[in-house]
């Protein structure tokens, strides 16, 4: 069986139409949790980097009490085509992740207060995240950040010799 | 290591919490120890928040992790709290090494144990085990839902 139940072994599943991805180049996926000081280091190592780059939630928290619900609050940014603008903001500060700090982040990048609000609260939010999570968890995801580069998975902040291959 | 169909090696370990959790304890349940290198260390830090991330699933299908390291059960205590975790973690301290001896997956130059997981089944018989090439690299919490699902033989 290989229902939505399972969560045994699987690929990274490829290039979805909803994931969110930007760039061009080899293909790079990244799980990531938005706590995570790690994938703020991972990011702003392969930010400016060519590649395609596709963004996956991985949220642990356990280890990080609010990444759920930023992952939810991004979710909500992307409903306003605004995903990438909120992630690099909390990439960017990972101080500030209180729900006020969100809400003055929403006012600075123009998201509709309102609307991020009922996102972030939807079903839809918390489903696509959990798709996300656990498709990590069948690919062998156990750290943050986790990525992927022809299929094989690194884990951790990418090295010198990973970020020199995806320099081109 | 140990194989599968084996009888399970016998252990009485002392958990965070000073309780004493033997073999005994786990019969009539899947149990899944999880033996990693020591407390504190970066890797097993999301090694056991990942796992913890999928008790819900594990607990669904009837299964129960225990981590397991040379590590005092006061050391264990605060690795635990520290983690946010509430996998319970047993001190295989005294004498040291014992049960990852028993299992076959301990380090003796190192003076600790190799990561590795072990399914012990209802009937205390070893059903899987599993050992990572290298303690740097960490099993996925996949392998553990693979090994036990109910699926046709590899």
């Amino acid at each position: 069986m290989d229902g939505e139940e399972d969560l045994g072994s699987a690929g990274v599943p490829g290039v979805a139409d909803d994931d969110y991805v930007r760039g061009e180049g080899p293909l790079v996926v990244e799980y990531a949790d938005l706590e995570c000081p790690y994938c703020a280091k991972a990011h702003e190592l392969i930010r400016d980097l060519p590649i395609r780059r596709v963004f996956r939630h991985f949220p642990v928290v356990s280890k990080h009490p609010r990444s759920r619900l930023l992952a939810h609050a991004a979710e909500a940014a992307a409903r306003q085509d605004r995903f990438w603008d909120l992630h690099d903001s909390l990439m960017a500060d990972q101080a500030h992740l209180e729900d006020p700090h969100l809400w003055a982040r929403c006012r600075e990048l123009g998201i509709d207060l309102e609307r991020f609000e009922a996102d972030r609260r939807s079903t839809e939010a918390a489903e696509r995240v959990v798709r996300d999570f656990r498709a990590g968890i069948r690919a062998g995801v156990v750290t943050t950040p986790t990525l992927f580069v022809d299929g094989l998975a690194h884990p951790g902040v990418p090295g010198p010799e990973l970020l020199a291959r995806l320099s081109g | 290591m140990i194989e599968s169909g084996t009888t399970a090696p016998d252990f009485t370990l002392a958990d965070q919490d000073g309780d004493e959790v033997s073999l005994s304890h786990l019969k009539g349940q899947t149990s899944v120890l999880v033996f990693y290198p020591l407390d504190f260390s970066p890797v097993c830090t999301s090694q056991l928040n990942v796992y913890q991330e999928v008790l819900p699933e594990l607990a669904e299908r009837g299964a129960k992790l225990y981590g397991i390291s040379v590590d005092s059960a006061f050391a264990h205590k605060a690795f635990q709290e520290s983690l946010g975790v509430s996998i319970p973690l047993l001190a295989d301290f005294n004498p040291k090494g014992e049960v990852a001896k028993a299992y076959g997956v301990y380090i003796e130059e190192r003076g600790h144990s190799e990561r590795a997981l072990v399914m012990i089944g209802p009937d205390l018989e070893v059903k899987w085990s599993y050992r990572a090439p290298t303690p740097l690299e960490v099993p996925g919490a996949n392998l553990i839902f693979d090994a036990l699902e109910p699926v046709a033989p590899r």
